[in-house]
């Protein structure tokens, strides 16, 4: 019993110890940073961060002195970090508003990386066929006006499935959210009663439903929840083996969310995306076109304190822009469109 | 402790050292002023946190006053924000895991002080004792993986058909809400009701019991109306500082708790405590308003807490006292 | 009257079989804590774990060695910050300490003690997040050291008591000076109860993950220094356990089993040293 407190002290020992390699860096199996590394900081939407997360790490792996730290953390605290100045560069959906950016010390530019889509994933048991939603459905069940899976109103577009009687559980987003905003854009769009009743934002007073972090706490509780159903990024339900339905879009076409259907979203627009490329391209015309979809956005400061930063952020973005585009198809989503790509490498240059 | 019956020795040395051959002293009078001042940091740091959180909270106070406190909608669109579905998550679990808490710790109090034999007493005391350093992200852990699917498949469905008929066991069976969040509450404070209940017992003077016995009581009589309200005000302590730490409690609270801000009657539905809204929303919150009315909803727990620990130790010192007048 | 006794004898029996229930209940919690978690996460902890970076998301092979060593980093520098000042302090309060004074002081460590940890989250962000413009593990560390101050305050004096005024008279008597008694007559004699107070406070801020969200916030990469986010052990299983991919279930009961082991080892070793005295929560 005596030596006991002598263990103790041997325990905070292994505590000096641990700290002393890391400044050796040492372990055998990881890259470690050389000495003037530069690491950056981000965070943000959750929406594109399987395919953040893969370009950060092949990044690093291409330039092991540069280590891009990012956070999914959702858009809204993307804005919020990068508008206290707390992370070097910020992530959302959700273009800024002008509010927002009058917020910021320096201008701040958005630059698209990728489109993705919004799916309503759902979890019921035993179904014999895939749901179709239509917009008036989709409005009224996030507003709590249907409740049970058997209504008529989804059973007239679903003839034939044999829906349960079970009770829905709508599942939002509890953290400020650039798909929140994506999808209650669009809700806006279809459903007059939405809009004015809850309008769009990334954070909204949700009529009813419970509320999970993040895109990958919505799949989490849509995944463990039967009878649940919650929007989330196209990838979250394909990794996770969520079933997801199909939407009618404005011309009256129900479509799946896949590659094909985004990218046609995206075509329509082309010609008026404006110069800062903050658009909105929900409900978008055309037979083949997804209605909810989104471009996604990196929002980079165009003054930077560290000029090495600088440089590391330009570099990035335009290996994003040339090689990282390659990996968007193999993780669904879709790939910029030349135009906009263009247009981004000129904006590049704006950043001093 | 105050029960070190040599009080004038200590009084003895302070005189003898204060002051008086100041030369070989000065080394005292240094040692004396830099624990002063590590000591005077505790004061200085609590009036830095409250001060923090005051002036960081200073639009939504002018904005909505003590209406705050009551106002119900939680819209960051409009800028609209109420206290209460908070106040009012945090205070249900709370309740609820006290309601859980209290029987079972004091019953496994009375076990552990009355019927054990002293080793297998020390033994199970020292296991739950571990139970309270377990921290509050693994009861999450465990929350969001067994506790809720649990009470998803099979609890909640059994109390629906056992007491449905009460509001307050009505409403879809989500498995996250406020029950899973009192429940996983009741967990985290019942060591600290077992540990200090057992001690208060423990302290009763064993005259009490025998003259019950003596009068032909059977041990759980004796038990139950002598010895348990004999101790009942340290038994209050323990409970009251569990309340207190119930409503600080965040981690596992907002694994489980559904993450919505609404008031319902259900103990089913998904609910919000100011914790766990502070965690999930406070990195994101766009805007100075929905910033600082976080840190208003800080500062109503920080106040919540004082409070009770206030109340707490009212009831200590009144058992004290009590105790050392015997 | 037979009635009567024998109903009193059988409440007798229930109630006191409840009792028993429940305090076996309660430790059978424990034990399944511990069990669910060396099955769980038992199988899911490898060398790999202990030692690989973070892999993105969909890749295996992913472990969290900087989650370990950043919450050393974390706790050391805590530590650092808060155990002197709380020693200093219950010196103050158990030797030199006047009445009114020491009552407030007592009062406020009790209170700043029961202050929710997230309130000292916001506390370290306003005081050192903002002004630095970063996240970093020396935000973190000052949240979780401003934690450990009012315990390690608490327990420093409470073991300076329970030394014998008589061997601080001794030393007196020879000509020691007042600090000078201090240092090597009280001090030494309560190391014990000391040092289980700054183990069990260590063990306690250990597991601490609401201050940490938005002080240290977290890192997928190692941290190098003390300016920049790290990852810590706490938030990872946090982080991990709300997504929904299995292969990060998996890490993250693997990471609160290394978590609940090394805070339930130092509890552990630090109550056995000081036991045939109370145990204090």
């Amino acid at each position: 019993m005596k030596r006991l407190p002598y263990l103790s002290t041997v325990l905070l020992g292994t505590a000096v110890v641990l700290v002393g390699l890391v400044q050796f860096q040492s372990l055998p199996t990881t890259a470690a940073p050389a000495p003037d590394s530069v690491m950056l900081n981000g965070a943000g939407a959750s929406f594109p961060y399987p395919i953040y997360a893969k370009w950060f790490s092949d990044y690093n792996k291409l330039h092991s002195d540069i280590q891009i730290n990012y956070q999914s953390i959702g858009s809204g605290g993307g804005i919020r970090q990068l508008l206290s100045g707390t992370v070097d560069f910020g992530a959302s959906d959700a273009p800024m508003t002008d509010q927002q950016l009058g917020e910021a010390k320096t201008k701040i530019l958005h630059f698209p990386t990728v489109l993705g889509a919004v799916v309503p994933s759902y979890n019921i048991p035993g179904l014999s066929k895939e749901l179709d939603f239509t917009p008036d459905v989709l409005a009224d069940i996030f507003l709590g006006k249907i409740s049970k899976w058997n209504d008529p109103a989804i059973a007239k577009s679903n003839q034939g499935v044999n829906l349960p009687a079970t009770d829905i559980v709508v599942v939002h987003r509890s953290d400020a959210s650039g798909t929140s905003f994506v999808w209650t854009d669009y809700l806006s769009k279809v459903s007059p009663e939405w809009e004015s009743k809850v309008g769009r934002n990334i954070a909204v007073n949700w009529p009813v439903g419970l509320g999970g972090k993040g895109n990958e706490g919505v799949t989490g509780l849509v995944k463990q929840t039967p009878g649940a159903i919650g929007y989330i990024e196209l990838l979250y339900a394909l990794q996770n083996g969520v079933a997801f339905g199909r939407v009618r879009n404005s011309a009256g076409v129900f479509l799946k969310a896949d590659l094909a259907s985004v990218t046609a979203a995206a075509t329509g627009f082309e010609k008026t995306i404006p110069a800062d490329f903050r658009i909105s391209i929900t409900n978008a015309p055309g037979k083949a076109s997804y209605p909810i979809c989104s471009f996604t956005y990196l929002l980079i400061p165009t003054t930077f304190a560290d000029a090495k930063k600088k440089q590391v952020v330009k570099n990035f973005l335009t290996w994003m822009l040339n090689d990282g585009q390659k990996d968007a198809e193999p993780l669904s989503y879709a790939r910029l469109p030349k135009e906009v790509v263009a247009r981004e490498l000129k904006q590049i240059s704006q950043i001093q | 402790m105050a029960g070190i019956p040599i009080p004038t020795g200590r009084a003895a040395v302070n005189r003898r050292t204060s002051g008086l051959v100041q030369g070989l002293r000065s080394g005292d009078t240094f040692a004396h002023l830099f624990t002063l001042l590590c000591a005077a940091s505790i004061l200085l740091v609590t009036v830095a946190l409250v001060h923090q959180l005051y002036i960081n909270s200073a639009l939504p106070r002018h904005k909505f006053g003590f209406h705050f406190l009551i106002g119900r909608t939680w819209d960051p669109v409009n800028g609209d924000f109420g206290a209460l579905p908070f106040i009012y998550g945090t205070l249900i679990t709370s309740a609820l895991a006290l309601l859980v808490a209290v029987p079972m710790g004091v019953g496994a109090a009375i076990f552990l002080s009355e019927l054990a034999p002293p080793r297998i007493s020390n033994a199970m005391t020292f296991v739950i004792e571990l139970l309270a350093a377990v921290p509050s992200v693994i009861y999450g852990l465990l929350g969001i993986f067994i506790l809720v699917p649990f009470l998803r498949q099979y609890g909640e469905p059994f109390l629906k058909r056992i007491l449905g008929f009460l509001p307050l066991f009505q409403g879809p069976a989500y498995g996250v809400g406020m029950l899973a969040g009192g429940l996983v509450l009741a967990i985290m404070v019942v060591p600290f009701i077992i540990s200090v209940s057992r001690d208060v017992l423990m302290a009763v003077p064993v005259e009490q019991r025998e003259a019950a016995l003596a009068l032909g009581a059977t041990k759980w009589e004796s038990t139950w109306e002598v010895v348990v309200p004999y101790a009942r005000i340290g038994i209050m302590a323990s409970i009251f500082l569990s309340l207190a730490r119930a409503l600080g409690e965040t981690m596992a609270v907002t694994m489980v708790i559904g993450g919505t801000p609404a008031i319902s009657a259900s103990l089913f539905a998904p609910g919000y405590s100011i914790a766990a809204v502070i965690a999930d929303q406070f990195a994101e919150a766009t805007g100075d308003l929905y910033i600082q009315t976080l840190i208003e909803l800080g500062l109503v727990l920080f106040a919540l807490t004082i409070v009770i620990n206030g109340l707490a130790r009212v009831f200590i010192i009144s058992t004290t006292k009590k105790g050392s007048g015997h | 009257m037979g009635w009567r006794n024998f109903w009193r004898k059988l409440v007798n029996y229930v109630m006191f079989s409840l009792t028993g229930v429940c305090a076996l209940v309660t430790v059978g919690v424990l034990f399944f804590i511990l069990g669910y978690l060396l099955w769980h996460g038992g199988s899911s902890l490898s060398w790999t774990f202990l030692t690989h970076l973070p892999t993105p998301v969909g890749e295996t092979g992913g472990g969290m060695a900087n989650a370990i060593v950043g919450s050393a980093k974390l706790l050391l520098l805590a530590s650092l910050l808060g155990i002197p000042i709380g020693f200093l302090g219950g010196v103050y309060l158990a030797e030199f300490g006047g009445q009114a004074f020491s009552s407030v002081v007592r009062y406020t460590a009790d209170l700043l003690n029961g202050v929710p940890s997230i309130v000292m989250g916001i506390f370290a962000f306003a005081v050192v997040v903002l002004p630095m413009k970063h996240f970093s593990t020396l935000a973190g560390s000052l949240a979780l050291g401003v934690m450990m101050i009012p315990i390690a305050v608490r327990s420093t004096e409470e073991a300076l008591r329970t030394v014998p005024m008589m061997l601080r008279e001794g030393a007196l008597a020879l000509g020691a000076s007042k600090w000078k008694t201090i240092a090597t007559v009280a001090v030494p004699a309560a190391r014990k109860g000391i040092i289980t107070g700054i183990v069990l406070d260590i063990a306690r801020v250990a597991g601490e993950t609401a201050p940490l969200l938005f002080t240290a916030f977290s890192n997928r990469f190692w941290s190098p220094g003390w300016n920049q986010p790290t990852a810590s052990l706490p938030v990872m299983v946090y982080t991990y356990a709300i997504s929904p991919y299995d292969d990060w279930h998996r890490q993250a009961w693997a990471a609160g089993l290394v978590l609940l082991t090394l805070v339930l080892v130092a509890n552990v070793i630090a109550r056995m040293s000081i036991s045939g005295r109370t145990a204090h929560l």
